[in-house]
């Protein structure tokens, strides 16, 4: 059974089809990334996975239930973590600081006047857990507004991975990245992915990349489903090639 | 700027200069009273002080620490001030039950109408706290059988807390208040290290991110709002004994907009910032007030050389020139 289900999905603003009848099937452990040009609906298609706002039609579900209508706070509590296109942090807080909001908030504390001892301690040490796992350790105690792109990228991720999610949304990653920089944050996910077993989808500009970490691809065009498939198969793909791939080489 | 001077960071790892500070502000208010007249004032402008920097601060906890404003504090400090007065007035001679009666209708007023306007976003949001301020104004301006109207409520005295004698001695009434200034201030500091003001914190640097962390933003807004007028309507209660009588206008959005403009000139991504706001703005209006009636263009001008120069407020000035 599939983890996350979207099931004919679409939103229109106004007499604009941003997202016009997607459908999705992203099964446990899988990574699967989401291309398409600029304006293909991505970003619109992932916040109706996320909630942000709801489809005009169309269903979502999540682990076999109907989540179409519950609100974006409260699917980060079924397990749904994102991150988005232009990095949102907390840029005057440190590193340790952003990541413990995440941490405090997927352990329930977010209400908390004060932690006892045992709970401190475990705050701490997730906190701790997602800093080696994202390899930040060393920055743990910079301001976030004050590191790299690519640190920054990390640390909005490893707040993602505070939350202990059973799916993480990621969008464009490495947007607006130098090569080092993608090298990092794609190290990253394939760790991520390959060795904790996360289940991932991405939606990424960046062909190397989606190549490289996909299990699956979907390929939007015009808010719609143009092809889906392994790598190769998209790669193979003659409308691909010439609504997507072709423009970009 | 060096990271140890981070604004929101500096609540939860408190570093030496902080501590001295700390040291410092609590030394000065424990000896006020020594000092007051020597400097030309009086005890009784002290108890003002701290007075207005508690409405300040708790302005201050959703101004500055959660990033969201009202303009209509005044409700809240004004609510208190009228419940303590009308308690005194009306229903028993006891200072406590003065001060809870106070301390409950601002701080159930903020939440009803906070419920409401919590949705609201921005400016809209700060356009309704000054319309319910304004409510409260005219009703306590046109009951005259109830509120006095006009000419405020006279008539009650604050009492004695068993053997404390707060209603004949200014000095004494001065470490009253001095004592639950404290009290609400450790409540605050306590609130802003822990895991629900690390959350506010949060909702103020980017709400976007919080909710997509599962933090409820409204409802931790909302949560924030009422407390914020919890520490104003305490302050509203304190300021009805100081003065023995209760002013339609502690009800008027003027007060807000000196509340608002004692913490962005004190500092309002500091703790104590608003304090030290409300110790400038109380004693200029004490002494340019004694000169001219034009005192407000005075308190004007330096708000505006301070937002112009020094942008962090004057203890975010103080603290950048002080050796790291």
């Amino acid at each position: 059974m599939s983890l996350l289900e979207v099931r004919s999905a679409t939103k229109t603003f106004g007499n604009l089809v941003a997202v016009n009848d997607v459908s999705l099937s992203v099964g446990h452990g899988e990574l699967r990334a989401i291309i398409g040009p600029n304006g293909a609906g991505k970003t619109t298609f992932f916040n109706l996975i996320t909630g942000f706002f709801a489809p005009t039609s169309g269903e979502i579900w999540f682990d076999g239930k109907d989540i179409t209508r519950v609100p974006a706070v409260e699917r980060v509590g079924l397990g749904m973590a994102r991150t988005f296109q232009i990095t949102e942090i907390f840029p005057e807080l440190t590193i340790r600081e952003n990541i413990r909001v995440a941490a405090e908030s997927s352990a329930g504390l977010r209400l908390r006047p004060w932690l006892n001892r045992q709970q401190e301690a475990e705050v701490r040490d997730a906190v701790d857990e997602v800093l080696v796992a994202s390899r930040l350790t060393e920055h743990a105690d910079r301001l976030v507004g004050e590191l790299s792109h690519g640190d920054q990228r990390s640390a909005e991720i490893a707040m993602a991975l505070a939350l202990k999610p059973r799916i993480l949304l990621l969008d464009e990653p490495t947007a607006g990245m130098g090569e080092q920089e993608t090298y990092q944050v794609a190290g990253l996910i394939r760790r991520l992915h390959r060795h904790t077993g996360y289940t991932i989808v991405l939606i990424e500009h960046d062909m190397r990349v989606v190549f490289n970490l996909a299990d699956r691809i979907l390929v939007l065009a015009e808010g719609a489903v143009l092809a889906e498939g392994t790598p190769q198969e998209i790669a193979d793909n003659p409308m691909v090639q010439q609504a997507y791939l072709g423009k970009n080489q | 700027m060096s990271t140890t001077t981070a604004p929101g960071t500096l609540l939860a790892r408190p570093d030496r200069s902080n501590l001295l500070g700390q040291i410092a502000i609590w030394l000065l208010l424990l000896t006020a009273p020594f000092w007051m007249n020597a400097l030309g004032g009086y005890t009784a402008l002290a108890s003002r002080v701290l007075i207005f920097g508690l409405a300040a601060m708790g302005l201050n906890f959703l101004l500055g620490f959660t990033g969201v404003m009202s303009f209509g504090h005044a409700a809240y400090f004004g609510l208190g001030v009228y419940g303590a007065g009308l308690t005194l007035l009306y229903v028993a001679h006891s200072t406590p039950l003065a001060m809870l009666d106070g301390i409950l209708l601002g701080t159930v007023g903020a939440a009803i109408f906070g419920a409401l306007i919590v949705r609201r976003k921005g400016v809209y949001f700060a356009m309704l706290t000054i319309a319910f301020g304004q409510i409260c104004y005219y009703i306590a301006y046109s009951w005259n059988d109830f509120t006095g109207g006009y000419d405020g409520l006279r008539g009650f005295q604050r009492q004695p807390i068993g053997p404390i004698d707060i209603e004949n001695s200014g000095e004494v009434f001065y470490y009253y208040v001095l004592f639950v200034f404290a009290i609400c201030v450790a409540l605050m500091a306590l609130l802003l290290r822990s895991p629900f003001g690390r959350s506010l914190i949060a909702i103020r640097e980017n709400q976007r991110r919080a909710l997509f962390l599962g933090i409820p933003v409204e409802r931790h807004i909302w949560l924030s709002f009422t407390i914020s007028a919890f520490f104003a309507s305490v302050a509203g209660a304190l300021y009805a004994l100081l003065n023995n009588f209760a002013d339609p206008s502690s009800l008027n959005y003027v007060i807000s907009g000196d509340i608002v403009i004692m913490a962005v000139m004190g500092g309002m991504r500091s703790f104590w910032g608003p304090l030290i706001g409300a110790a400038v703005f109380v004693v200029l209006q004490d002494y340019i007030s004694s000169m001219t009636v034009n005192w407000m263009s005075w308190i004007g001008l330096i708000f505006v050389v301070v937002v112009l120069f020094f942008p962090r407020g004057l203890l975010g000035f103080i603290r950048r020139r002080a050796p790291a």
